[in-house]
């Protein structure tokens, strides 16, 4: 009735040594949706991140990109569909001012000389269009605070202007002023038509921005609830194994979804 | 729910942004000192201490003639230094500058002394022969993964022992005292015009540069630096080069060697800070992991930032020869390689990789000769001169130091 999610996965399978990390998963994430990835630790939350931007290929299973399925096996295939990924550690350069991490390993050059005013003018748009303040973007970054550190890197992700952007813990050690910038950003993503995966371990942010939560245990999916309509103590009981009937919950779901 | 959320991010988003206040100079001179942001403003003013110390002990030392060679003397060091800054923004070292630096005289002697190739050539395959060995240990510190502290202190001895080696029993191998080397240092451009137009070039290419920029940021919407400081950078600039200019023609004029050396100075600041390449060497010095992810080749830039450094120890031997116009047995040891690291850190550029620029080295060197030919014009011991130099470096790693954790302090608020 509606058009293919942005991203499917189906019977995703990921196997490390003796270890069983994904069984038979399967996920759907919509444009203009927050999904919150939820579980407890070794719950396979970052195995099926990895999966998806191609740092891990999954064992069996099909991932289709709007309805086709594709094979994502290198982080660079995942990129040219228009996946983005911020990973927990930013992976940004303390020392470089925001445009130069923003344009890292992609700058804008004239005649070999970087084009510096160039890069600082999408810079400045970009973050003007996302609502982000930064005092100035010729500052280092390791001025920044966490918050602000954390919208740079999200920021990085959107320049290759992707379609679904993977969020792995952009709130974890962050004060509240800080998480709500954060959060904040993740709307901007939304309103303007991402979709967005969100790992998280904090309930408050996910109840505050997600649309939907996908919950994980013990690598299988364990739930898949709307924000709205789910209680906090159900989502934790779905994620603690309290629950013993969240599957058939979850499968009903699914029904009513379609 | 989300209604509400959106009132407060419009709340949110109307909120001044912080740290706004750096209109004011001296305000903003101020947050620069707290955030460790010093630049080169600590040993601008040690090198104005020290010329003031020694001109007070000795009233030669500001004299023309102490100041043009003393901006020959800095030429081979500096340049050595140079490429020391590379390797630093790496955050890695490279110990061998020294060796390779008396390696390359002594391979540019025995080729063209004793071998007889013309001096042109002779003077290409020395310079080679720096960057080869520049390559080989970078690729033992890049592929390999040998530290390249250790890598370089291999280099070190090794280099060393092979310029003993090439230049054999005799030892000591003089050079033609009018050839083209000799020249490298021994020439001057005696018209007065040459410095002054030297001095005028570099101020208008300056502005010229900056105007150009801030015509372009304007165009684009983006800030851009108020007209009045480039003005008063401008007129700094042109105030220092034209004393400069003026002290030079009342000796000999400019000197060949210290306009290949801002040559070399602005050809290679120019590559960090403007290209790509440049770049990615201080991404890789602020994280290599970083660096990694956004597709750098990591092992490639290292291994050509130790090729650089080994290029420019090869083309300060070089100079370094000229100045004496023999390859020695000596050359490249001693304190060479302590001056030269330490010019680069006593400049500015941080030993912890990710920051410093060219200019640190030609800074770092002026205050490292500027003692050296102090102690020298007052007779004073070489000891007292190595106690000084030494303090020196301390209060340069210190500041170094501390900045480093005051940027830390002051980053994460």
């Amino acid at each position: 009735m509606s058009a293919p999610p942005l991203l499917a996965l189906r019977g995703i399978f990921k196997r490390y040594g003796a270890v069983q990390a994904l069984a038979d998963v399967d996920l759907e994430v919509r444009a203009g949706q927050v999904v919150a990835l939820v579980g407890d630790n070794g719950a396979g939350k970052s195995t099926l991140i990895k999966v998806i931007a191609g740092v891990d290929p999954a064992d069996e299973g099909t991932v289709e990109w709007q309805g086709r399925p594709v094979h994502i096996t290198r982080p660079h295939e995942a990129q040219d569909l228009g996946i983005a990924t911020v990973y927990q550690d930013l992976a940004l350069c303390d020392n470089l001012d925001v445009v130069g991490n923003l344009f890292l390993g992609r700058e804008i050059h004239r005649a070999g000389l970087l084009d510096e005013v160039e890069m600082e003018r999408v810079t400045l748009g970009l973050l003007d269009t996302l609502a982000i303040r930064l005092p100035s973007v010729r500052l280092p970054v390791a001025s920044l605070s966490g918050g602000q550190r954390q919208t740079v890197a999200i920021s990085r992700s959107m320049l290759g202007e992707p379609r679904l952007v993977l969020l792995d813990e952009p709130t974890a050690s962050l004060g509240i002023e800080q998480t709500a910038q954060v959060l904040d950003l993740v709307e901007q993503l939304r309103e303007r038509g991402l979709g967005v995966l969100l790992i998280s371990h904090n309930m408050g942010d996910v109840k505050a921005v997600a649309d939907w939560i996908a919950v994980l245990r013990l690598g299988r999916n364990n739930g898949f609830f709307d924000v709205t309509t789910t209680s906090h103590e159900q989502i934790i009981s779905s994620i603690t194994g309290a629950t013993d009937n969240a599957v058939s919950r979850r499968a009903s779901h699914w029904e009513t979804e379609r | 729910m989300t209604r509400q959320r959106e009132g407060e991010q419009a709340a949110r988003r109307t909120r001044p942004a912080p740290g706004r206040a750096d209109r004011n100079p001296l305000a903003a001179l101020k947050r620069r000192f707290h955030s460790g942001e010093l630049g080169s403003v600590p040993v601008v003013l040690g090198l104005l201490v020290v010329w003031i110390i020694f001109e007070s002990l000795n009233e030669n030392f500001l004299s023309p003639r102490n100041l043009s060679n003393l901006s020959v003397d800095i030429v081979g060091i500096g340049l050595i230094s140079t490429g020391v800054v590379f390797v630093l923004l790496l955050g890695e070292i490279d110990l061998s500058v020294g060796s390779v630096s008396g390696l390359a005289a002594a391979g540019f002697a025995v080729l063209n002394v004793n071998q007889g190739v013309p001096e042109g050539l002779a003077l290409v395959l020395a310079v080679l022969a720096g960057t080869v060995i520049g390559a080989v240990q970078g690729f033992f510190f890049a592929k390999v993964g040998v530290p390249a502290f250790v890598v370089t202190l291999a280099g070190l001895l090794g280099w060393n022992g092979l310029m003993l080696y090439i230049l054999g029993s005799a030892g000591t191998i003089n050079l033609d005292d009018q050839g083209l080397l000799a020249k490298l240092t021994g020439y001057y451009f005696t018209p007065v015009a040459a410095a002054y137009g030297l001095a005028a070039l570099g101020t208008a290419g300056y502005f010229l540069a900056s105007y150009q920029d801030v015509r372009r940021r304007r165009a684009a919407g983006v800030p851009a630096r108020p007209l009045g400081e480039i003005v008063l950078r401008t007129a700094v600039l042109a105030v220092v080069s034209l004393a400069a200019a003026f002290v030079l023609n009342q000796f000999q004029g400019l000197p060949l060697a210290l306009l290949i050396f801002l040559v070399f100075l602005v050809g290679l600041d120019q590559v960090l800070r403007r290209t790509p390449y440049g770049r990615m060497i201080f991404a890789l010095g602020g994280s290599v992991e970083a660096a990694r992810r956004t597709g750098i080749n990591v092992d490639l830039v290292r291994i050509s930032v130790f090729m650089v450094s080994g290029t420019m120890a090869a083309i300060g031997g070089l100079f370094l020869a000229s100045r004496v116009t023999s390859a020695t047995q000596t050359a490249g040891s001693g304190n060479l390689l302590m001056d030269a690291i330490a010019a680069a850190v006593i400049g500015g550029t941080s030993l912890f990789g990710g920051r410093g620029r060219t200019w640190s080295a030609l800074l770092g060197v002026l205050v490292i000769q500027s003692i050296a030919s102090g102690v020298a014009l007052m007779g004073i011991q070489t000891a007292v001169q190595f106690m000084i130099t030494g303090g020196v470096l301390l209060v340069a790693v210190v500041i170094d130091s501390l900045s480093r954790r005051a940027r830390r302090a002051h980053g994460r608020v």
